[in-house]
């Protein structure tokens, strides 16, 4: 491997953005702010780990915000309206949102459609049932909500390292560990690297195809629960566009968008990233926090150029030895 | 390599395998044996049914009749991955494996090592390190595949087909980007594995190879059996024979008589054009009301060189000029602006716009040329696809049918009337009379021979050599990617072709691909 891998580029990207915020507003660098920073992106996080696993493979996930905004209406209302036990709710809605993304998944490998036709219909279809379910916010005040909001560790120097941050960190680790280093993660560089090439080397494609989208969107209703704890409401507005921001987490994260490379740990620096921005602008007070967008978009234009870069850079070799043999 | 009359039944055997798509019989009855521990070339020209062939062998399609054995025991794989499991493996040209993998999972992928679900790693390395040292490639394994050469590649895919204990290993075209040293391992690594019994089919367009490697071959031509035989007893002319069909008819050139090619004036001349890897420099004149042949066999180089003509593929060295004067050619605009045309090879996909009408299609490439602020009125269109649909009698005679209802022939014709209605200098036909039924054919080669006659230059390309004979001035002779012989006049016959073609000199041959 020649020159440093995108991953390294992210972080240093991060490792130098929060070191000029710390400079400008040294309350930055506490573990207060960085405590909050995780709570307040911990969907993004887990939903962003899924969507990394679909686009290693070579595919996209239009529809995770929708179902993050289904889930929340979902979880709201069979609490709040049909006295479902939370717990009963939980597991429901994740086999449900698990079955919506298998379902995906199917229908893109067995009518070999697009992944972002089939799942921009996945993203109406789910956002449409939320609205039928309700269209207005539904306040949660089971128990159980503010028991989760609660709890916290505490961090040296009065940082709180919420329950759902705990999630977010512990779904972060897995998603690494299954991509890095188990068979199935192996097949999804496989799959993202030359869909043929890996079904006549044996790799069940159809079903791969399948795991994955079920995964994300598996990942999407964890995220739409954690965020129904965030906001102790479910709602059909909620989480528009996210699945957008989370695609920038991920490229920004250096996953390459045709897929066959990236890692779950990019992903996870990607949305620090992102959350860094919304704090230094909530630091500022005077920004608009629309520059929050701003500045994805430029930053996500920035990785996207280097990617090209690099990935012309890892082609030069190939070409020259091929110039050798003519 | 040492044979013995075999009492066992051989390695893999298949008998009286046919295979039609359509109309089409792709494969009639065709028999092939592969012995153990032998190199088996299969031949044949385009079209003569060897990617069938292997495909029906590896499960790809299904066979419609034939029986396939494997040491005497009948296999009837359905998939890639069910003839992998009963010991035939396949490794393509484009080597299909996963780039961005490393090299050690390409090896193992879906078969790692494992331990508690998760891949033992450095178990994986150790044996992919073991496995390619045993054919004498020491590399680091953790690296992506990608970063390596495409020999490195091959030698990766035939490791893994040999460790998922391949018996019959299909090589197809495995040499074509191979560098002359690259292909030195490559057959070392071939001779060792037929030295441990394993059978090895191989595919390859390079017949200097061909004689290098193998011990005997198997020749097809339209989906048929034309004969096997031993490599040492088979000499070259007579296996160029084979490939295509020739019975040593002594058809002159009913042109050359009449040719006076040398006073003609030059339309279109490349000295020393050429690009690396693609096609060695050559130097070609073409003359107004000359038709100049390209013979040779399939990857010869013939398609190369009228793509390097046209513009479509950018040459890295060599001057083209128009009536005298330097040109560039760095794209098909280029050769369009140049009054050069070019009717490529697959019609289907390169050619014609099937859902367009006859209309449509022929006006195409003159809108172009006027650009897109001069529109050709309706009544222009009509006037010029009426005078095409007449003169080359492109029937039904009906300007408004969609061009994907027209027979072969007539298909061709649209596509020759797209490129006269710009008023071309210099036209280059690629497989002019490929599938069209015979009658069309004579009509395609008078039309060649008219066009010709009114001072049209004209590049053809053909497999059919007395095609050639027949309409050329003048005979460019192409193996390996150069151009290696110019016949003129008399001197163009079937016999001196296929004598250029098989003439053995490894040397130029491989400053072909140098």
């Amino acid at each position: 491997m020649k020159g440093l891998p995108p991953v390294v580029i992210t972080a240093i990207v991060l490792v130098l953005g929060f070191a000029l915020c710390a400079m400008q507003f040294p309350n930055i660098a506490s573990t207060r702010v960085v405590g909050n920073l995780l709570t307040d992106n911990a969907f993004l996080g887990i939903v962003a780990t899924g969507m990394t696993f679909v686009i290693i493979s070579g595919g996209i996930d239009l529809s995770v915000g929708s179902v993050i905004g289904f889930t929340t209406v979902f979880v709201a209302l069979a609490i709040e309206r049909w006295g479902v036990p939370p717990l009963v709710a939980f597991v429901a809605i994740l086999v449900l949102s698990a079955g919506f993304g298998a379902a995906m998944g199917a229908v893109i490998h067995v009518f070999d459609l697009p992944p972002f036709i089939v799942t921009l219909a996945g993203m109406f279809l789910a956002r449409g049932a939320s609205f039928l379910l309700s269209t207005e916010s539904v306040p949660i005040s089971a128990p159980i909500y503010s028991t989760v909001s609660d709890f916290a560790l505490r961090l040296p120097g009065g940082g709180r390292l919420t329950a759902i941050a705990i999630i977010m960190l512990a779904i972060v680790i897995g998603g690494a560990l299954l991509l890095t280093f188990t068979r199935f993660g192996a097949n999804v560089y496989a799959l993202g690297g030359n869909r043929v090439a890996a079904n006549l080397m044996g790799v069940a494609v159809g079903r791969m195809t399948v795991r994955i989208y079920m995964l994300s969107s598996l990942l999407a209703g964890i995220a739409g629960i954690v965020f129904s704890f965030y906001t102790s409401a479910g709602y059909s507005l909620s989480a528009v566009g996210v699945e957008l921001d989370t695609i920038a987490a991920v490229v920004i994260g250096g996953t390459l968008l045709t897929g066959g490379q990236g890692s779950v740990i990019g992903t996870f620096l990607g949305v620090l990233i992102q959350g860094l921005i919304q704090t230094y602008i909530n630091f500022d007070g005077t920004l608009s926090s629309w520059w929050t967008k701003i500045a994805t978009g430029v930053l996500l234009f920035a990785f996207i150029a280097l990617q090209q870069a690099l990935v012309a850079l890892a082609r030069r070799p190939v070409a020259k030895s091929a110039g050798a043999a003519s | 390599m040492e044979k013995s009359p075999d009492p066992a039944p051989p390695l893999l055997e298949v008998r009286g395998i046919s295979k039609s798509f359509g109309a089409v019989r792709a494969l009639q009855e065709v028999d092939f044996t592969l012995r153990a521990g032998e190199i088996h070339a299969l031949l044949g020209e385009n079209g003569a049914g060897k990617s069938t062939l292997i495909k029906a062998i590896t499960g790809v399609f299904p066979r419609d009749a034939g029986v396939i054995r494997i040491s005497g025991e009948e296999v009837a794989p359905r998939s890639a991955k069910a003839a992998l499991q009963a010991g035939i493996a396949t490794v393509y040209q484009e080597v299909n494996l996963l780039p961005n993998l490393s090299v050690a999972q390409n090896l193992f992928l879906d078969r790692q090592p494992m331990r508690f679900g998760i891949v033992r790693e450095g178990e994986m390395r150790r044996r992919a390190k073991m496995l390619l040292g045993g054919f004498g490639l020491d590399i680091d394994v953790s690296a992506p595949l990608g970063s390596y050469s495409v020999a490195v590649q091959h030698v990766t895919a035939i490791a893994r087909a040999v460790d998922l204990s391949a018996r019959v290993l299909i090589l197809d075209e495995p040499t074509a980007s191979l560098d002359r040293h690259e292909v030195e391992i490559l057959f070392d690594i071939m001779r060792q594995l037929a030295g441990r019994g394993i059978g090895i089919v191989f595919v390859s367009h390079f017949l200097d190879q061909v004689y290098e490697i193998s011990d005997r071959i198997t020749v097809l031509r339209n989906g048929r059996l034309v004969g096997e035989r031993e490599t040492a007893s088979l000499p070259r002319l007579e296996l160029i024979r084979m490939m295509l069909g020739r019975e040593l008819a002594e058809t002159t050139s009913a042109r050359a008589a009449t040719a006076e090619h040398q006073a003609r004036e030059v339309c279109a001349s490349f000295e020393g054009y050429g690009k690396a890897g693609y096609v060695a420099p050559f130097n070609l004149e073409l003359r107004h009301g000359e038709v100049v042949g390209l013979a040779g066999l399939l990857g010869s180089g013939r398609t190369e060189t009228a793509r390097l003509v046209f513009g479509a593929e950018r040459a890295d060295r060599g001057q083209a000029k128009v009536e005298g004067d330097p040109i560039r050619l760095l794209s098909p605009r280029d050769g369009v602006r140049h009054g050069f045309g070019y009717c490529p090879e697959e019609r289907k996909t390169d050619g014609i716009v099937a859902e367009l009408t006859v209309r449509e299609n022929i006006v195409l490439a003159l809108q172009a040329k006027r650009g897109l602020h001069r529109p050709l009125s309706r009544r222009e269109q009509d006037e010029i696809a009426g005078r095409y649909v007449k003169m080359l009698d492109i029937r039904p005679p009906d300007p408004e049918r969609p061009v994907g209802l027209l027979s072969g022939g007539n298909q061709q014709k649209v596509l020759l009337a797209r490129w006269l209605a710009t008023s071309p200098r210099l036209l280059v036909l690629d497989e002019p009379t490929r599938g069209i039924d015979v009658g069309a054919h004579a009509e395609i080669i008078r039309l060649i021979r008219e066009l010709c006659d009114d001072g049209l230059a004209l590049l053809v390309i053909s497999s059919e050599l007395d095609e050639i004979v027949t309409y050329s001035d003048r005979v460019v002779v192409l193996r390996d990617r150069a151009h290696v012989d110019e016949l003129t006049g008399e001197a163009i016959d079937i016999s001196n072709i296929l004598a250029a073609i098989a003439a053995d000199s490894a040397v130029v041959a491989h400053e072909g691909r140098a």
